[in-house]
């Protein structure tokens, strides 16, 4: 694995035919097509266990995903980031709103039309430890998928196995050995052999490289650019490191308490922020440079509790545009809030009204939430 | 407000550790021949990745080392001239806590749960302070209050489940700065937070050493935070020390190899590389450390080198070398996680000492440009670069440079 896949002379790994047929999607077609997605979790008090309000983890959410593209999903922890990937996967029933996969309703699919459509679809997670079951041996791990799905058994699923583990950096005999025996950036590969087994043509990515030492997560970030260049898979990649995001997407989006506050090309989007919180979230980058260049926003305060969200725009109670705007001469129909301990005064449609997110300054497709910025 | 002072005497001095553990694979060696020097009012930044020693050197300054399994092997840590290792264990509780505090990575983990927070900073202060009730919870409430907690009265008597990760931490440097410490050790103090949490507390951190003159020990793997916040950063790599300098010094001409593959490897904003420099390889276990330099079978200088010298005649390296110095071919032969690779002998042989290989900065390498040459010395530096204070103004914070004395010369040795 020192030299990662592609100094190896490779076992070559084709894509094996999983017994579904693919057909090619009409160009510009998006692979996943998200609408209007939610996910609201009941609270419940009581001993009749009344519903007394919902925490709304996800709310109305959309996008797509192209055909071996990545979108990126960022945000801070608690933005419903994760919970979208997994709703997406039918891992968290929806609460409401509609996943379209190469032009099917995945979400009204059952029995074996849903099982052939779950083959495409797969996930690697953030913690290689817990991900991975210590009773398997790392063959049956990566193997289990193949005979779920009635592909592959026997010596057939060796094979299959073993041309796996090559493809992800690790040596072939290491099938029979435990989870245990392995490093972590390791197991994120054996995570990573489980998650291609199938040949998806998506792969929901949750925080794949932050539980990873630094000189590993290089590594696998290179092995999932490979993969997606040679078998054409798109990802939903979801983390929080702005850094890693950028490097890995063609696409993003900005989330905060359950919602798209901001969507662009990444190359825009690194380049003409136009969320007053996309803004503050790449200031509060720590550069690699001991002689900073960027300018530092510190926003007051902390993300609400999205079991209450603050009414208006969500961001309002933190937003530095928000203040500058109300406190700048002529500025009319302001009101007083109380943040953090202090009183400050923003514009009143910010506080009441909720933003729709439409198109801003900068390339078409650049979309974001806000009533200030342009 | 003290003006730090970085030219005077050094706070810290750890000179030599070694730290073993015994365990049922023999003894495991996590902190090898570790020396640093923290000047007060400094911040010494101790970068590593998982298993380098960089939390047990931290943890053996106070002496927190569970012992058995763990010993000390040698070395001494001087606090303003006294030595640590040497004192009582009732002396040393009074040094934990009133000369060098500590806050960890996972607030929720340090705190207790069943006494409200303004219990925990309280028994703190009567300890060390030797005041009475009243005025500790005076104390209490003032040092809440310091580190940006609103509404402090009240938050004392909340428990630490009734704060968010963000606000722990505040009350777990609130409760570390009551005491007016030294040397604050931060172990990854901002790792578990959100970056938008993350840059509050580290300005946090930087106002109250202004306002404190304290030197802060900041454990990290991220080099951004390192690049914002340290004066000097010291390098760890199995175990040891293996690259020291300013950050200036260190961010701009990386002398070790592992040094600069971590820079390579880190995705930046807007990097436009479309593939990082991966470091092969992982992270070296301390119960097998390979022989000779413990980065060999990971390090790109030495295969490079190797290449380069095609005349030489390669031996493999023979199985259960053990290094120790006996003699090998100029290129050898290893297998590094089932691939083979060319190496120069020397890393195989022997591991590199700590060396100033140019003026005020240490690295250890054969393969440093003037490495044979380089004098032993100490790895001292009371470098303190201008800090930029920030004014909040309507949110946005707008530079202000700080006059903070810089010198890299007048070192006291």
């Amino acid at each position: 694995m020192s030299s990662t896949a592609e100094s190896t002379p490779a076992i070559p790994y084709a894509r094996p035919s999983m017994g579904h047929v693919v057909e090619p999607l009409p160009s510009g077609q998006p692979l996943l097509e998200v609408r209007n997605l939610q996910t609201w979790f009941p609270i419940r008090r009581g001993v009749f266990s009344t519903v007394v309000g919902q925490v709304k983890a996800v709310d109305d959410v959309s996008f797509d995903v192209m055909p071996g593209k990545s979108l990126g999903l960022v945000g801070e922890s608690g933005c419903g980031k994760t919970t979208v990937g997994r709703t997406i996967l039918r891992l968290i029933p929806a609460t409401s709103g509609s996943v379209r996969y190469k032009g099917e309703d995945f979400f009204a699919r059952q029995g074996e039309e849903l099982r052939r459509l779950r083959r495409q679809m797969q996930i690697v997670f953030q913690d290689p430890v817990s991900s991975l079951n210590p009773r398997m041996t790392v063959g049956n791990i990566i193997g289990e998928p193949l005979e779920v799905h009635g592909i592959a058994k026997g010596a057939e699923k060796r094979e299959r196995v073993a041309s796996l583990l090559h493809r992800v950096g690790l040596d072939p005999t290491y099938a029979s050995r435990y989870p245990h025996e392995f490093s972590g950036g390791q197991r994120q590969r054996i995570g990573i052999a489980r998650a291609i087994a199938l040949s998806p043509d998506f792969i929901v990515c949750d925080e794949p490289v932050s539980a990873l030492d630094v000189s590993i997560q290089s590594q696998i970030l290179n092995l999932l650019e490979d993969l997606q260049r040679e078998l054409n898979i798109a990802y939903l990649f979801i983390a929080h490191n702005l850094a890693v995001v950028e490097h890995f997407s063609d696409e993003v989006a900005v989330m905060y308490l359950g919602r798209i506050v901001e969507k662009a090309t990444s190359r825009e989007l690194y380049a003409n922020p136009r969320h007053p919180y996309t803004t503050s979230l790449l200031s509060a980058v720590p550069e690699p440079n001991p002689r900073p260049t960027r300018q530092r926003i510190v926003l007051p305060g902390e993300v609400p509790s999205p079991s209450n969200p603050p009414p208006g725009c969500p961001f309002h109670p933190r937003c530095p545009l928000a203040r500058q705007t109300a406190a700048q001469a002529g500025a009319s129909d302001t009101v007083e809030i109380t943040t953090a301990g202090e009183r400050v005064r923003v514009p009143r449609q910010c506080a009441e009204q909720r933003p729709p997110l439409e198109q801003k300054q900068g390339e078409p497709g650049h979309v974001a939430a806000c009533w200030v910025t342009k | 407000m003290p003006e730090p002072q970085p030219n005077k005497s050094p706070l810290l001095e750890i000179q030599g550790l070694n730290i073993g553990f015994e365990t049922n694979r023999g003894l495991v060696r996590p902190v090898r021949d570790v020396s640093l020097t923290i000047f007060p009012g400094q911040t010494v930044a101790v970068v590593g990745e998982s298993g380098c020693g960089k939390s047990v050197t931290a943890l053996s300054i106070l002496r927190l080392i569970p012992q058995p399994p763990g010993k000390v092997l040698g070395g001494r840590i001087l606090l303003e001239g006294r030595d640590l290792l040497g004192l009582s264990e009732s002396q040393m509780r009074s040094v934990r806590g009133k000369d060098i505090a500590m806050i960890f990575q996972e607030p929720m983990t340090s705190l207790n749960p069943v006494y409200t927070i303004g219990d925990q900073i309280v028994e703190a202060v009567t300890l060390h302070q030797g005041v009475g009730t009243r005025q500790a919870y005076a104390i209490a409430e003032e040092a809440l209050r310091e580190v940006g907690i609103s509404d402090a009265r009240r938050r004392l008597h909340e428990y630490p489940h009734q704060m968010s990760g963000g606000m722990r931490q505040r009350v777990m440097i609130a409760m570390a700065l009551s005491c007016r410490p030294k040397l604050l050790i931060a172990d990854e103090p901002t790792t578990a937070l959100d970056v938008t949490i993350q840059a509050q507390i580290l300005e946090l951190l930087r106002k109250l050493q202004r306002e404190t003159g304290m030197a802060i020990m900041l454990i990290t793997h991220d080099l951004g935070v390192v690049a914002e916040n340290a004066d000097v950063v010291a390098v760890m790599y199995a175990s040891r020390v293996v690259e020291f300098a300013t950050v200036e010094e260190l961010f701009d001409k990386p002398q070790h190899p592992y040094t600069e593959g971590l820079f390579k490897s880190i995705p930046r904003l807007n990097d436009t590389r479309t593939r990082l420099d991966a470091i092969p390889g992982m992270v070296p276990n301390p119960a097998r450390f390979p022989s000779g330099c413990k980065f060999h079978p990971r390090c790109h200088r030495t295969r490079a080198l190797a290449a380069s010298q095609p005349g030489a005649a390669s031996a493999p390296v023979p199985l259960n070398y053990q290094g120790g110095g006996a003699a090998l071919p100029p290129v050898v032969e290893i297998v590094s996680e089932g691939d083979r690779a060319k190496v120069m002998g020397v890393c195989v042989s022997a591991e590199p000492a700590l060396l100033e290989v140019q003026p005020m900065h240490w690295g250890s390498c054969h393969f440093i440009d003037g490495f044979d040459k380089a004098p032993d010395t100490q790895p001292v530096s009371a470098h303190r670069r201008e800090v930029t204070a920030m004014v909040i103004d309507g949110g946005v914070q707008q530079p202000m440079p700080v006059v903070v004395p810089v010198s890299a010369g007048e070192v006291t040795r």
